[in-house]
């Protein structure tokens, strides 16, 4: 009696896991379905109920509003937002590995303050720099400009707090015998540290990359160029444009989201890694 | 490090660290200075700025006795209190299934973390289509069991909860992550000693795992409060405000002062109030970690 209560217990529960996971599966996963299912419906198509996963008459027309959209260009924002995510990056994580270096190898009077005004400019939210910073480009004469929306990349003190972290772990003998070697310290760093480093060092450029690619605001309000947009802001912008035209929305949406999911697919690692860093969101 | 040749290093140093100094200076603490000055004047970016009168504390004195900020506090609070119970209870149940192993372990990770590495603006978008009145998914979900679901978005009181369904399903995945991280810390000995004591899988949770893990809920729930008072991305997508003003937040007054109206100095006492409010939240964290610093398990 007791065993094949244990059994029926014991199924119990594997039912109800099995349960709770298809239900979370289940919530995450309908509406990207939704998505893809609607933007390869035509435009008399996506209003039906009941809700038909299967477009009867599949049609691209979405995509090809998309792609011919009056007044700017798809394919351009998406170059715009690619150029602009690798030079945020390279931006960020180079000003920020090359004074990490400094904090963690090379220190000098007064680096240990230096460090902990870093670490206190990490308590202040992007929200209350954002209007001035907007104020000091205008005043730079950088609004609507590449090099504005790149240049607060080099302000990256969480990130020089994680290569500091990592570059701390390095032993020093490898420095001293490349130093004894009579390499320089740009070549120390550069041949040395930072590929002592490469598993924090490509966590960073992804977690930079993935930032960059999704951010919203700030292009939007530093650019405002139509040629100049990011693809982030061109979707924002056609959410107003295309109301009721659902079919060309979800195209965009697809679009927007396939190549960040391509590159979180092909480096997961990297991504998993930065989560335990606390440094994705 | 050992290094000898003190001219090249002292020179080394200065290169390494000019990049980041500067961006530092010019776009964090210059800013935060500024902001500070602009929030006491009438800074108005269309008017040339040597007209910029100082009015003291104007700014923030038209905001907090304004008809405004109450409700801006309220929409925030609302999106804040329907947002928390719901991220801890799906991110617990998420991280309670990565805990065990399973066939297809790594692709429920990955499924469940699409969201996460989704834009804001993407999922925003979405969701708009998911939460629409007649032909959206949800609505027509609810219908197939008989609930007829409410306009959310263009509904007053159904846009809130429509932003923070749409949130909690963007979140999840990653503060799932966080919570497995500590359930992962919790010694297996006292399961075993539960186990013998006969203690069941409720029990079990209830007595061991939510205790052990709470401090990581509390970090959560605190993490949230800081992230919720800067809600934005969703709200001007989904609903942009509106609608008739129903989801107007910190941010989205921020950028609308700022940017559509040209209120630079309202603009940045606003940005000062909601620092101050984030402020206090950060304090709580910060005295909170020292509570669990030594709270090993």
């Amino acid at each position: 009696m007791m065993h094949k209560n244990l059994k029926l217990q014991r199924i119990f529960k594997g039912t109800l896991f099995y349960l709770m996971l298809c239900i979370i599966v289940g919530v995450t996963i309908l509406p990207f379905l939704w998505m893809v299912s609607s933007s390869f419906k035509g435009s008399e198509a996506i209003r039906t109920i009941p809700i038909r996963w299967i477009p009867e008459h599949p049609s691209v027309e979405g995509y090809v509003r998309v792609f011919n959209m009056q007044g700017f260009s798809f394919i351009r924002a998406t170059l715009n937002s690619l150029i602009l995510s690798i030079a945020c990056t390279l931006v960020a994580v180079g000003s920020a590995s090359m004074a990490a270096f400094v904090f963690a190898k090379l220190p000098f009077r007064g680096s240990g303050k230096l460090f902990g005004l870093y670490l206190a400019t990490m308590m202040i939210p992007g929200t209350v720099t954002m209007v001035p910073n907007y104020i000091i480009l205008r005043m730079l004469n950088l609004l609507d400009t590449y090099t504005g929306l790149i240049l607060p990349s080099l302000a990256n003190a969480f990130g020089v707090f994680l290569m500091r972290q990592s570059m701390m772990s390095v032993n020093d003998a490898y420095l001293e015998s490349a130093h004894l070697d009579g390499a320089s310290l740009y070549r120390i760093f550069f041949q040395i540290m930072l590929p002592m480093v490469l598993p924090t060092l490509s966590t960073m450029v992804l977690l930079s990359f993935m930032g960059s690619w999704n951010s919203y605001l700030w292009p939007l309000i530093v650019l405002t160029s139509t040629d100049k947009q990011t693809l982030q802001v061109a979707l924002g912008n056609m959410n107003g444009m295309y109301k009721n035209n659902e079919h060309v929305l979800m195209a965009g949406a697809v679009l927007t989201i396939l190549p960040i999911l391509a590159v979180y697919l092909i480096s997961q690692k990297y991504v998993d890694q930065g989560i335990s860093l606390g440094g994705l969101k | 490090m050992y290094l000898p040749n003190q001219a090249g290093r002292r020179r080394a140093t200065v290169i390494f660290l000019l990049p980041s100094v500067i961006g530092v200076l010019v776009f964090c603490l210059l800013p935060i200075l500024a902001s500070a000055v602009f929030s006491f004047t009438d800074y108005d970016l269309l008017m040339p700025m040597n007209t910029m009168n100082f009015v003291g504390l104007g700014n923030y004195r038209r905001i907090l006795t304004g008809s405004e900020f109450p409700k801006v506090l309220a929409h925030t609070f609302t999106y804040l209190i329907l947002y928390l119970p719901l991220i801890l209870l799906t991110s617990l149940c998420e991280a309670l299934i990565l805990n065990k192993s399973f066939r297809g372990h790594g692709l429920f990770r990955t499924i469940t973390y699409t969201p996460v590495i989704t834009s804001w603006v993407a999922a925003a978008v979405v969701w708009q289509w998911v939460l629409s009145g007649k032909y959206g998914l949800l609505n027509q979900l609810l219908a197939a069991i008989g609930i007829t679901g409410p306009a959310w978005l263009n509904s007053k009181e159904w846009a809130m909860p429509g932003v923070v369904l749409a949130a909690v399903w963007k979140d999840t995945g990653y503060y799932a992550l966080m919570v497995l991280a500590a359930l992962k810390s919790i010694d297996p000995a006292y399961y075993e000693a539960a186990s013998i004591d006969g203690a069941g899988g409720f029990k079990r949770l209830t007595a061991i795992t939510l205790p052990l893990i709470s401090p990581t809920l509390f970090l959560l729930i605190v993490i949230n409060i800081i992230y919720g008072l800067q809600v934005f991305d969703s709200v001007l997508i989904m609903t942009n405000g509106g609608p008739g003003g129903a989801t107007t937040v910190f941010l989205e007054r921020i950028y609308k002062y700022a940017f559509k109206q040209y209120k630079m100095g309202l603009a940045s006492a606003y940005s000062w109030i909601l620092f101050a409010l984030i402020l206090i939240f950060t304090a709580i964290q910060f005295w909170l970690q020292k509570k669990w610093v030594n709270y090993d398990a």
